[in-house]
């Protein structure tokens, strides 16, 4: 009998849930290739392994627990593709071993959470972007490599309550480089590498009547296109930023982000206008939000004083790992070896390393004891935060040996409560 | 089983007052004594104040707005309260973790607090930071007053409609009541705008706050829900806005219920100032508290300012930037989808400052001048500072000395702005107790909370603390010190707390609200189908939140 | 020899086999860097040749792409293990590295590109 339910897409921060799946066949209707290729078949680790041996999964946690309380200050890192019942798991668990929480965020979006707390974040749904923004200002970010339906779905194409064509809204995008996204806008702005401080600079400048103070040419932007720029955001009547890792991951990081938001800030003083973070994992933002109502910060949080206490700049999985301040780690729906400058793998390598992960990858290669798990939204149920804070309860369409990563934790937990007693 | 033995009771509803009496709890209810046999707990109450827990009905607890306030606020996280061990790590200066807030409170004795702003969409996030709160029982309330829904049914003055959607919300988001937060004032902010008197049209649905309320409370009543329409006013925060509070009152007017109060106006503090600007602003209390106390269908709740730390957190989106405007403080902001938005902003109260000693002065005039069976005692937490200073507050409205003592140290403005100098009033013990149990309880129509009676639960506080021996306004500093800090907190006829330290984590139930069995839901089905294929960015299938989701569910049917 | 400034970046090959790390297809999604036409020209590259990509912070052999949406002076290497032998590890205090905007060279090589099991070996 073939049978298609609806499922929701657990891959990137689009979260899209309306993909209907043929059980059958396998298949869902609407996927970007990246959404099918997530819901395709794909190796998997077969089962659980101790220095490569299969072992059971009981093995597996007990062995896991005892490297966790015997180490002094482990790191548990990854989270952003698990589901929040696993991630809150996950934080009672390094707060009872003491040791350092950090999630995916540290490489990707953390440094808008830096401008977060410098600034605040003028921001809105995703579903505010299709009803009324008029105009949508893609910042190094490359939705049509990265969020592929993201255009269709909230942000380009998209229809809404004010917006009843792609012509009603103006895109613009600006990039160091000719993205594949730079082809749907109708303004294409290409800064230097580097350089997206200033030009932020130069907008807040001109938009605040002080346009004497811009120089001809900023970070190889003509002025006259800043102020062409700077005219269509004002005169938008509800505008959006959408901003990507160009801005987060180059020169500048946090305060890049800062700088938007303060454009932002002023901007409604004219207009409305917000600015919001393109996230990447679907979880990334549940990888944040639960240690922040359960440890009061969303990363690089260490509890070896059996309190949390934030502090990226010592306690974010690369500082930590680029100083050798860790000596076990549990990695989690996620990829450090591959991820990670060489430096943070080369400790990763030294220490010993429990993964839990559906799918073999680089951190696989050296890990000491590997963890299958079901894959979340398909083989699992449980929360997660689309890019915009938005819950969605993800869903379990097929039957799996595999264990949940909350059921994984739970055991683990529970191990690590009688090791320690 | 627990057996309180000679404690000095006092139960506003069942009238009791300070008298010498045992408490008997069986399976997490108060029981007769003769149902308790056998292996008795017995707690030597003697010379001790026994009361039900206390009941916060309104402040921001659980959901993304408190949780973008922690992320924003790192520095409000750097308080250490309790190390990890038999608890979970317990951090926060007035924004506190989830453990730390169920801590908090059972520490002081409260037993029940609700969350008083649920966004819609956002549902199953507010339920995740409320079954993460241990010790307490919770409830949240959804918010109304600029959903597209409600706008197009008030347009179309389609009341079956209007009712069969509250039914709808209310049932999906798993919440407990119709919250509204100055309504068509944050669909207005979506153009740059607000609505800042009644009669202000709101853009693209051509309805006014005044019609949005009124047909609120009107449907609220028809479905004769457990709580009435909680409204946050327009204009908050602006000098004159208390007149807009009455204006916003007197919609109440023709409606009325045996029950309980047909309008309930939350932090009033914040909406009760005369003047005409920040240079001649003053207090609008007396007159707000001469509305209320003139009739029988209004109740309030204080939104007292704490001096110190704070963060204003409200559905009120264009407020909330005013404020960032007026501060030069971080801001917020998220626009939600087509239900309405919402602001964070960091603020402080400041004695000195002539605006703050203000704000604090106003708070304390609605809780001496409002009937105590109309005003209930809130900071609106964490709007005007912490929970946790809600022993300060009881202490100010029973001790005359007290408040002269404070006036000594704060602006010299609030004694020719308000009244509060003049005010001999002090509110008595039994009143404080029904401002924070009783009153509560009632305002949100929940028969077993609040009191001492057989068979409500067994949710009881004891005090080191004799009202009979205790001078309430001469011992301020002991009434405040005593009130800090339980003897005991019994949850469900478990001692959790004892002098200040925790004895047992448990965990609460969330009450939620069902009355899709009054109205015929196909009334509004194609409406859902309709709005959620062009207006919402999700599917009607996956909105809202199932009951097996939450941790510990009571669903109340209303019949 | 050239001096280039790299950027890594997500690609829609990349996340599309991020989840098959250890197959032929996501080593084919990652082991390449971008150069502008001019740059690829001027290094007398030809489709498939390998060039070594330097900085302070290490090196690695990939092949060569010509990207005509490039500008010269500008090198694309799609994020992953390759690019993070090159990427600045420093996180400046933020726990963020660079992964983009770094300064290095590209020079046509003969070596081969390691694959992924190779590349942790010689980490």
């Amino acid at each position: 009998m073939a049978e298609e339910v609806n499922i929701i897409c657990t891959f990137c921060g689009s979260v899209c849930d309306d993909v209907q799946f043929d059980l059958e066949k396998f298949k869902g209707k609407k996927f970007c290739k990246l959404g099918s290729s997530k819901f395709s078949k794909k190796e998997r680790i077969k089962a659980p392994m101790i220095d490569g041996k299969e072992v059971s999964y009981e093995e597996a946690i007990e062995k896991a627990a005892e490297i966790l309380v015997n180490a002094k200050r482990p790191l548990l890192y990854g989270w952003a593709s698990t589901v929040n019942e696993a991630i809150r798991l996950g934080v009672l668990l390094t707060e009872k071993v003491r040791g350092v929480y950090d999630q995916c965020a540290s490489v990707c979006h953390a440094p808008g959470t830096l401008a977060l707390i410098e600034e605040g974040v003028p921001g809105g749904s995703l579903g505010e972007i299709k009803n009324r923004a008029d105009m949508v200002v893609f910042w190094g970010s490359n939705p049509m490599e990265a969020h592929p339906r993201h255009p269709v779905r909230y942000s380009v194409r998209a229809k809404g309550l004010l917006i009843k064509d792609r012509k009603d809204r103006k895109v613009v995008v600006v990039d160091v480089r000719k993205t594949k996204s730079a082809n749907m806008a109708d303004l294409f702005i290409q800064i230097k590498p580097g350089y997206d401080y200033p030009v932020l600079s130069a907008l807040r400048a001109i938009i605040k009547g002080e346009e004497d103070a811009v120089p001809e040419e900023v970070g190889g932007v003509k002025k006259e296109q800043l102020k062409e720029l700077a005219e269509m955001m004002k005169s938008a009547k509800y505008g959006a930023v959408l901003y990507g890792l160009g801005v987060t991951q180059s020169r500048g990081r946090d305060r890049n982000v800062e700088n938007a938001i303060k454009l932002i800030q002023l901007l409604n003083r004219y207009t409305r206008w917000i600015i919001w973070p393109m996230r990447g994992h679907y979880n990334v933002v549940g990888a944040g939000e639960v240690p922040a109502w359960e440890a009061g910060y969303t990363y690089a949080i260490d509890f070896s004083r059996g309190y949390p206490r934030f502090s990226p700049g010592e306690f974010s999985a690369n500082e930590i790992l680029q100083r050798g301040d860790c000596d076990a780690a549990l990695i989690i729906a996620s990829d450090p070896a591959a991820h990670f400058p060489k430096v943070s793998v080369k400790h990763l390598k030294k220490i010993p390393v429990i993964q839990i992960d559906p799918f073999p990858n680089m951190t696989t290669l050296l890990s000491d004891v590997v963890i299958p798990s079901a894959v979340a939204g398909l083989e699992a149920e449980g929360t997660a935060y689309r890019m915009d804070g938005i819950p969605f309860r993800v869903k379990k369409i097929v039957d799996t040996e595999y264990w949940s990563d909350e059921k994984i934790l739970e055991l683990m937990l529970e191990k690590v409560n009688e090791l320690q007693r | 089983m627990l057996h309180i033995k000679n404690g000095i009771v006092i139960d506003p509803k069942n009238g009791i007052d300070a008298e010498k009496m045992d408490i008997f709890v069986k399976n997490g209810k108060i029981v007769e004594e003769s149902e308790v046999k056998g292996d008795v707990k017995v707690i030597d109450a003697s010379n001790k104040l026994v009361v039900a827990g206390g009941f916060d009905m309104h402040a921001h607890i659980a959901g993304s707005k408190i949780n973008v306030g922690r992320e924003m606020r790192p520095e409000e996280m750097r308080t250490v309260r309790l190390v990890a061990g038999k608890f979970r790590a317990s951090i926060g200066r007035v924004l506190l973790t989830s453990p730390a807030i169920g801590y908090e409170y059972a520490k002081m004795g409260y037993t029940s607090a609700f969350e008083a702003a649920q966004p819609p969409v956002g549902a199953l996030h507010t339920h995740e930071e409320l079954d993460a709160i241990p010790m307490i029982d919770k409830a949240a309330l959804p918010v109304f007053g600029n959903w597209h829904f409600v706008l197009k049914y008030v347009a179309e003055k389609n009341w079956e409609k209007l009712r069969t959607f509250i039914a709808w919300a209310i049932e999906r988001t798993k919440g407990f009541g119709v919250k509204v937060v100055n309504p068509g004032g944050v669909e207005a902010w979506m153009y740059g705008g607000n609505c800042k008197s009644l009669d202000d049209e709101v853009p693209g649905f051509g309805v006014t706050p005044r019609e949005i309320i009124t047909a609120l409370i009107q449907e609220t009543e028809n479905l004769n829900l457990s709580h009435s329409v909680h409204l946050h006013c327009n204009n908050l925060g602006t000098p004159g806005n208390y007149e807009t509070t009455i204006e916003s009152m007197k919609l109440a007017s023709k409606f009325s219920n045996d029950r309980r109060q047909v309008l309930h106006v939350t932090h009033v503090q914040f909406n009760a100032y005369s003047g005409s600007s920040w240079r001649d602003v003053g207090s609008g209390a007396a007159e707000i508290a001469k509305y209320v106390n003139s009739v029988d269908n209004i109740t309030i709740d204080m939104g007292q300012p704490i001096f110190g730390h704070a963060t204003a957190m409200t559905g009120d989106a264009p407020f909330q930037f005013t404020l960032h405007k007026l501060t030069g403080a971080r801001w917020s902001n998220k626009d939600s989808e087509i239900e309405g938005g919402a602001g964070i902003v960091p603020i402080g109260y400041l004695p000195k400052n002539p605006i703050h000693a203000l704000q604090w002065a106003i708070g304390l005039e609605l809780g001496l001048l409002v009937d105590s069976d109309k005003v209930v005692l809130s900071t609106d937490y964490p709007n005007g500072g912490p929970f946790t200073e809600y022993p300060y507050i009881m202490a100010m409205l029973m001790s005359r000395k007290m408040r002269e003592k404070e006036l000594e140290r704060v602006s010299p403005y609030v004694q020719k702005a308000t009244g509060l100098a003049a005010i001999d009033r002090e509110k008595t013990l039994f009143e404080v107790i029904q401002m924070t149990r009783s009153l509560p309880a009632r305002v949100m129509g929940l028969d077993s909370k609040g009191h001492l009676g057989f068979g409500a639960d067994a949710d009881i506080a004891i005090y080191n603390f004799d009202p009979l021996t205790v001078d309430v306004t001469n011992d301020f500093e002991t009434v405040y010190k005593v009130f800090k800090t339980s003897a005991y907190t019994i949850k469900g006829g478990e001692i959790i707390a004892m002098n200040g330290e925790l004895v047992k984590e448990v965990w609460g139930r969330t009450f939620w609200v069902d009355a899709t069995s009054k109205v015929e839901m196909e009334a509004i089905e194609s409406d859902l189908d309709e709005m959620f294929s062009k207006y919402y960015s999700l599917e009607r299938q996956n909105y809202g939140v199932e009951e097996s989701w939450i941790k510990k569910p009571e669903r109340l049917v209303m019949g | 020899m050239i001096e280039v400034e790299i950027i890594s970046g997500r690609t829609l090959d990349q996340g599309a086999t991020v989840e098959e790390k250890l197959t032929d297809e996501y080593f084919k999604a990652v082991n390449y860097c971008e150069l502008s036409e001019e740059d690829f020209n001027a290094l007398n590259l030809s489709e498939g040749d390998r060039v070594r990509v330097k900085t302070d912070f290490g090196e690695v052999v990939v092949y060569a792409v010509k990207n005509k949406d490039l500008k010269k002076g500008m090198a694309f290497i799609p994020m992953g293990p390759y690019a993070n032998m090159v990427i600045d590890p420093n996180t400046d205090g933020t726990g963020m590295p660079q992964f983009k905007g770094i300064k290095g060279v590209v020079e046509k090589t003969e070596d081969k590109v390691l694959t992924v099991k190779e590349l942790i070996e010689v980490i």
